[in-house]
């Protein structure tokens, strides 16, 4: 080791590893993942979700986990997205494609992506 | 991608309670799974809570499953890991509150036992892997050793040390920077760091933990006291008995040797700096700095009379600064976050945080690491949980064999080093053994000065021959055969042995038993004037009898007699239909087995 750069470097590269276990509370992403939602897909929407946060280098105030049933069914596979003090938004159906895009439009510039958000998509 | 990761407690308490096979366990099945390239496994050092081992925490969540079984893995991975149910009935909810939400999903931060610790010392213990360097380098670690090198100089870190107020955690509280401050002026040609992890306290493990969680935060920590006072090789000092300790702190100095930050020009600052791991034997007494280092040397664990301290002339006669395990973990943080954020916790002359090791009556046994300055109501009832079984708190023993007791009048004494030392008590290296009024307080005497007679070096006569001569006068009170002139006897043989003896454990050796006279001399009372022991823990002061009236007769003591002490008596009591029993005192060895075997409370002890 011969200079702090080298040291940063490392830092930089394994922060994406540890930095989950700092469970930061800024934004929540909670993916439905029981029998239902896996059925419709949402374990790839999941680890879109996951890599898309790393790549865009939100993962220090971006906490992407999974939780069981939320209860619609038919909308699988359905993720919200909790950010303190602003309401909670549920996409429903979602893709690893339309993963990406809420990615970059919500999580990184604050836009929702109305279009496929539940109040939008009721049959 | 990693969107989750499962750590797994390898500290010794949970590596004890068979985390190794939760490991394997969990392995097996997130590749059953197919979730290998999903959630990773870490294993990692302790989280504290020790009674509830083995403990597996679930990130991002953060959910804390405690006492968990091989048997338990399949149903988390597949539960929680792969359809996002945490299984609740694993889950470790103790938030303190009165209303217990069952669905709220308790977070590890939220429980009872951690919400009020501040931790410092244990920041990576159950969070990183501690046989993975560049997880401590993320971790902001090296990054004080760094700046350090590149920016400040040897008297600026000393001034940083000194300003923090930091005092050494193995006991004694000498504050750190000014023992630092000593050694930096002393020219010698070679100069050297000492790393006391000679943990030798009945019941104290933070050392340990900390060895076994965050090793790298020792190497960093001593690279820094080496550079501050111009030393450039160091020992660690430590007990041979702590395996796992020694294994991740060996991986931990040959990685950061292969990174550069172990050995020559480390920063390219032109100073270098090396580590080496020196067993101990398990000597208590190798524990005192002095005798450390003569053990270190290749002699016999041995104190030498001091001055001339170790800053002058320390291991192999030159200028040394030894401090313990604890003290190290405290020097990096202060180093990045400034002596000021370490001085704001804790109180007027005891900054920042103490680590604890929880035994005796208490419930979550374990490690918590509280600012300076928390009373002992708190670590006791909030955060230790209180006593078991509904029992009365009667006094916390601290600082193992070197310590005194705080009787439960005291209990809201705020916690640090002077006010410890004020009520005859001291803070030592941090643990802190609850006793309940089942625990009789001359016993418990008795029970550390048998520890000190077996370990006292035998080099001053007031330890070796004084130690033994307290022992046999706590043995004569034990055994009912004590008188009242013994107990001053007692009192002023204590003196005596604190005053002349060479080191340490002399001068310290007769305080359980001059705590205990101060605080629970009733108690002494009452072994010699009554001949009882209140707490009916001294054998030879019992007596075991049956009340005739409510035995029945079944006849269960009886059976279970080791010596067959009770016999049956021709009494039948009215409205029953079986004769009584009787115990037989001459015969009975006081085993306690018939009143435990009892289902109708007709034994008692006296």
């Amino acid at each position: 080791m011969k200079s702090l750069a080298e040291l940063q470097a490392i830092k930089d590269k394994m922060k994406s590893k540890v930095v989950l276990r700092e469970g930061s509370e800024e934004i929540r992403v909670v993916v439905g993942m029981a029998t239902c939602g896996i059925a419709a897909g949402a374990r790839p929407v999941l680890n879109a979700f996951v890599e898309a946060v790393n790549e865009s280098g939100l993962a220090e105030k971006v906490t992407v986990s999974q939780t069981g049933c939320i209860g619609i069914c038919q909308y699988e596979p359905v993720v919200e997205i909790m950010e303190a003090g602003k309401e909670k938004v549920t996409y429903v159906k979602m893709t690893p494609e339309k993963a990406k895009e809420v990615v970059e439009q919500h999580l990184k510039n604050g836009n929702v992506v109305s279009k496929y958000t539940i109040s939008n998509n009721k049959d | 991608m990693i969107r989750a990761q499962v750590l797994i407690c390898g500290g010794t308490g949970c590596t004890s309670s068979g985390s190794k096979a939760i490991q394997e366990a969990f392995a097996e099945n997130i590749e059953k799974a197919g979730l290998s390239e999903e959630v990773k496994l870490v294993q990692t050092g302790c989280f504290g809570l020790c009674a509830l081992g083995p403990v597996v925490i679930v990130y991002p969540d953060g959910t804390f499953y405690s006492r968990v079984t091989p048997d338990d893995v399949k149903e988390i991975v597949e539960e929680h890991l792969l359809k996002g149910r945490v299984v609740d009935r694993l889950v470790y909810k103790d938030t303190g509150s009165e209303v217990v939400d069952e669905n709220a999903n308790v977070s590890l931060n939220d429980t009872a036992f951690y919400k009020t610790q501040n931790r410092v010392v244990l920041r990576n213990c159950g969070v990183i892997d501690p046989e993975n360097i560049d997880e401590y380098i993320a971790m902001d670690g090296y990054s004080a050793l760094g700046k350090v090198l590149t920016e400040m100089t040897p008297e600026e870190v000393i001034q940083c040390i000194t300003d923090s107020g930091l005092r050494g955690r193995g006991g004694g509280g000498f504050p750190t920077g000014r023992k630092w401050a000593l050694c930096a002026p002393n020219k010698a040609p070679q100069k050297y760091v000492v790393c006391n992890a000679d943990e030798g306290d009945p019941g104290a493990f933070m050392d340990r933990s900390v060895l076994e969680g965050d090793p790298h935060s020792i190497i960093e920590a001593m690279t820094i006291a080496g550079y501050a006072i111009g030393a450039t090789k160091g020992y660690v000092y430590v007990r041979a008995e702590y395996p796992i300790a020694v294994k991740r702190l060996q991986i931990a100095i040959d990685q950061a040797r292969e990174y550069g930050l172990l050995g020559k020009n480390i920063f390219d600052s032109g100073f270098d700096f090396d580590l080496y791991i020196r067993l101990g034997a398990g000597a208590f007494v190798c524990g005192e700095e002095t005798a450390l280092m003569t053990s270190i040397e290749g002699n016999r664990g041995e104190p030498r009379p001091r001055p001339p301290y170790p800053a002058v002339k320390g291991l192999y006669n030159s200028p040394t600064v030894e401090n313990n395990v604890e003290t190290f973990a405290n020097i990096p943080q202060i180093i990045l976050r400034g002596a000021e954020w370490f001085a704001s916790m804790g109180t007027e002359r005891s900054k920042g945080t103490k680590v604890f090791a929880l035994g005796g009556k208490i419930k979550h046994t374990g490690l918590v690491e509280i600012p300076m300055g928390t009373t002992l109501r708190q670590i006791i009832e909030e955060i230790g949980g209180g006593i078991p079984n509904g029992k009365k708190f009667k006094a916390a023993q601290t600082g193992g064999p070197s310590g005194g007791c705080i009787p439960a009048s005291l209990i809201d004494t705020e916690v640090d080093y002077d006010n410890l030392t004020a009520i005859g008590c001291m803070m030592g290296s941090g643990g802190l053994i609850v006793m309940d009024e089942d625990n009789c307080m001359v016993d418990m005497a008795k029970f550390f000065l048998e520890f000190t007679v077996d370990e006292s070096c035998g080099k001053c006569t007031p330890c070796r021959v004084g130690t033994r001569r307290l022992l046999e006068m706590l043995e004569k009170i034990t055994q009912g055969k004590g008188t009242l002139e013994d107990l001053d006897k007692l009192e002023e043989l204590c003196y005596y042995i604190k005053q002349n003896s060479l080191c340490g454990l002399g001068q310290t050796a007769p305080n359980p038993v001059l705590a205990t006279l101060k605080f629970f001399r009733e108690e002494y009372v009452a072994h010699v004037v009554d001949k009882k022991c209140p707490a009916g823990v001294c054998k030879d002061l019992l007596t075991f009898s049956i009340n005739k009236d409510t035995c029945i007769g079944c006849g269960l003591c009886a059976r279970n007699c080791p010596v067959g002490a009770i016999s049956k008596t021709d009494y039948i009591a009215e409205g029953h239909k079986l004769p009584s029993y009787e115990i037989d005192p001459e015969k009975c060895i006081k085993c306690g087995v018939c009143m435990s075997n009892c289902k109708f409370k007709a034994i008692s002890k006296q």
